[in-house]
């Protein structure tokens, strides 16, 4: 592995005589693939490719950001009274989960950097364990909301009983009391924080899968590529966290 | 298995010979289905996009078929909505959009870039088998009733219809998904894999079409895939973002949809266009005029884009002043469209033409598309839209663009690199017979709908007035004589692919890097790294052997 430091030096001088028999000869370190010719070249790819990549999500959210726009500013009595039935103690405890998760996601990177395999691994799995509690704390706040009848659109106002599988009674429940049209504020906030706590998910999937490459002993000082990437893709997730939050629990 | 072999990313397991034809070095089905070499890749994805092609024309034909005469032909209304719907969403989202960037574009790019491959091979896989997947849902639609909303799905109808449509929309939904990624690939490809001396401007201007789409493709689809996702849950959920009667707004849908789709637009034609200059340098030996500026036009048209969108929405109630302000932003458009025709056209002139078929097809593609373009001013004039909005003249104008735009560049593209692809030739009097059928066809076709349209005759109706049988049975006509082109076209290069002639090198005494290569190219596309020395159209710098067909 220490040769591809040097190998990242040799510049496109040598560039021919490395391919002249074709990419099937051993050309560098094992992770680097057939097709580049540096791992610095391969490393900004990667990186240039998961930059493209977040920008896209970015823009998938916008498109429910533009929709919160709009009829906050058409219905913003209903905005400002179902906000208020949001739990911001729950709102605000998910945040700094999520704060903190993205700090140790940070810090893995840098500990891949140094090449400390074990604190890599540990600072990975306290991104983890952050994850499911923001799942937790998520799951009691839905919960809350099932009982209570705040449910998106046609079901607002049908309380569930029985857990997040109950079957919905036929008769209407408590209904609240807001404002006309609450029921697209709750909308936007089941789809947000849905896709939300959706990428959280993967990002679980994700994170595990790095850590057992990781324990594998598959990166190294030359080599993290992989833990950079998914730490960007986890401050993404907790950058559209901090959006949401203000925008959802904490209007008036 | 053991770690070392697990945690060991390599392309190609089995080290098959990288000098060997891509055709020849691995063997077997299962070596095409988990292949990362981005030849064969698109490969397949050009066998999908021709599969597709065919459903979609077979819709197509069965459409027109219907209108032929007056009442009742051969199926009743429920049945025509649904068949005009599934000849649009099979032909923009399995077929147009994909064709040029997946399926050439993925041959041809790393190639003309003097790259061994795209940037993520696996990604490139995953992109393939996502499109497929995709595929297969809108495939279960069909079979599951189908949708009869147009492939626009506009709210409120499309959640209220009790037609298949949330198949339909997660299909369109993940084929989203394969055009971001491959987007995403290519955009690093560009940036990070280009050969040694190939600075960008010395990029063919494929290249730099494809990367003007691939920024499209990446900014705009998202915001597809979450409206079409809302779109889902507004029917399992009721949300009330897009109906009425629960409050929300459904030209809402309309922004959003148009947002994505108008882009979209650009996503199908700027790789037509880098096709036609490829094809106009090759066949007038010339380099093109203006390279800079038909560069820059790409991007241009990449980002207008996404600033026109209102024009598909003035009679859906917008504020006159918003309807101005798009109505003058879809007229700038008109600025790197015409930028892209002039520099063609000043190429051609005192270019050593040869009028072989894939050039018979660029220049198709310079006349209809003006076309295209210049009846699209039309539309963005608000007051004449007024008149022809949701007519036929709208629907002549949108296939002068995609058909005699998109197609086109497709089908002169697929000549033009057949040899290099599969190594064989084909028949030049058999393609200049399908290519004077299809374009006959398609402007015998589509004439007929733009005078109709003019006099008033509303799109996706079922029946009309009997003054306007007669441009119906003419441009039904029509389609038949451009079915013929295509089955044409499609026996011409069955027959070239069993028994065709073996291809040289260089058959069109082409400049451009992808015919430095051997025909067809090795698994690694060079035997050596190419060095780039000078311009992809530098006719004058290029030596004798590189222009030798041999």
């Amino acid at each position: 592995m220490s040769q591809a430091a040097s190998h990242a030096e040799s510049s496109a001088a040598s560039h021919d005589e490395s391919h002249a028999g074709g990419h099937d000869e051993h050309h560098g370190p094992p992770w680097l693939a057939h097709h580049f010719d540096t791992p610095a070249q391969q490393f900004d790819a990667a990186k240039l490719g998961m930059w493209a990549f977040l920008a896209q999500e970015l823009l998938f959210f916008s498109g429910v950001f533009v929709a919160y726009g709009i009829f906050r500013s058409w219905y913003p009595e209903a905005f400002s009274t179902a906000s208020h039935q949001l739990d911001r103690v729950m709102g605000a405890a998910n945040t700094i989960v999520l704060l903190f998760s993205s700090w140790t996601a940070a810090m893995a990177v840098r500990s891949s950097q140094l090449g400390k395999k074990q604190q890599t691994t540990t600072l990975l799995l306290i991104t983890i364990a952050c994850a499911f509690i923001f799942l937790i704390v998520k799951y009691f706040e839905y919960q809350h909301k099932f009982h209570a009848g705040l449910l998106p659109g046609k079901y607002f106002g049908h309380p569930v009983d029985g857990g997040l599988f109950g079957a919905i009674p036929a008769g209407h429940g408590h209904t609240p009391h807001l404002a006309p049209k609450a029921h697209i504020f709750f909308s936007l906030y089941f789809v947000m924080t849905g896709i939300h706590a959706l990428h959280v998910i993967v990002g679980i999937g994700v994170l595990f899968w790095i850590v057992k490459r990781n324990a594998s002993g598959e990166f190294s000082k030359e080599f993290f590529t992989p833990v950079d990437l998914v730490a960007l893709y986890w401050h993404l997730v907790d950058l559209i966290w901090i959006y949401l939050f203000p925008l959802l629990y904490l209007i008036d | 298995m053991g770690a070392a072999t697990t945690t060991v990313p390599r392309a190609q397991p089995h080290h098959p010979d990288p000098n060997e034809n891509y055709l020849k070095a691995e063997r077997g089905i299962m070596s095409w289905l988990v292949t990362l070499d981005h030849k064969r890749i698109g490969i397949m994805y050009l066998i999908s996009v021709i599969l597709a092609f065919a459903v979609g024309g077979a819709f197509a034909l069965g459409v027109r078929l219907e209108l032929f005469s007056r009442g009742r032909t051969i199926m009743d209304a429920d049945q025509y909505n649904r068949a005009f719907t599934l000849h649009g969403v099979v032909m923009v989202f399995l077929f147009i959009i994909p064709s040029i960037p997946a399926a050439l574009g993925n041959f041809i790019l790393p190639i003309q870039l003097g790259a061994k491959d795209v940037a993520f091979p696996r990604l490139n896989l995953m992109s393939y088998y996502i499109y497929v997947f995709g595929a297969c849902f809108a495939l279960y639609s069909m079979v599951n009733g189908a949708v009869d909303t147009g492939w626009t799905f506009y709210t409120p109808y499309s959640m209220r219809t009790a037609s298949s449509v949330i198949p339909m929309v997660l299909g369109a939904f993940i084929m989203g998904f394969s055009s971001i990624l491959t987007g995403v690939n290519f955009l690093v490809t560009v940036h990070k894999l280009r050969a040694p001396g190939q600075t960008w401007t010395k990029l063919p201007l494929f290249i730099w079409g494809l990367y003007s789409t691939s920024i499209i493709q990446v900014l705009a689809t998202p915001v597809l895939a979450i409206t079409l996702l809302l779109l889902c849950l507004e029917r399992f959920l009721g949300l009330g973002i897009f109906d009425p009667k629960l409050g929300g707004d459904p030209v809402l849908f309309q922004h959003f949809f148009w947002f994505y789709s108008h882009p979209a637009v650009y996503i199908m034609i700027v790789p037509g266009m880098a096709v036609v200059n490829e094809i106009i340098a090759t066949f007038t030996r010339r380099a093109i005029v203006g390279y800079m500026f038909v560069a820059m036009s790409s991007l241009a048209l990449a980002l207008l884009g996404f600033l026109v969108w209102g024009h598909h929405l003035f009679v859906s109630g917008m504020s006159e002043y918003a309807t101005m302000v798009f109505s003058g932003l879809t007229f700038l458009v008109a600025i790197p469209s015409g930028v892209k025709v002039f520099n063609w056209v000043a190429t051609l002139y005192k270019g050593s033409i040869r009028l072989e078929s894939p050039m018979l097809y660029a220049l198709s593609f310079i006349f209809l598309f003006t076309i295209g373009g210049l009846t699209g001013l039309f539309l963005g004039m608000l007051a004449i839209d007024v008149h022809l909005h949701d007519t036929y003249f709208v629907v002549a104008h949108f296939h002068y663009v995609m058909v005699g735009g998109t197609v086109m560049g497709f089908v002169g593209g697929l000549h033009y690199w057949w040899p290099k692809m599969t190594g064989k030739l084909y028949s030049e009097g058999m393609a200049k017979v399908a290519w004077f059928l299809v374009f006959i066809g398609f402007n015998v076709t589509f004439i007929a709908q733009f005078i109709m349209g003019s006099r008033g005759m509303p799109r996706r109706y079922y029946d009309y007035l009997p003054e306007f049988e007669i441009f119906h049975k003419v441009s039904t006509i029509g389609s038949w004589i451009l079915g013929a082109g295509f089955l044409t076209m499609l026996a011409m290069f069955i027959i070239s692919l069993k028994s065709g002639a073996k291809s040289t090198r260089n058959p069109w005494g082409s400049a451009a890097l992808e015919w430095q290569t051997p025909t067809p190219p090795p698994l690694a596309n060079f035997i050596k790294v190419p060095t780039i020395t000078r311009g992809p159209y530098d006719y004058h710098l290029a030596t004798e052997e590189e222009l030798s067909e041999q």
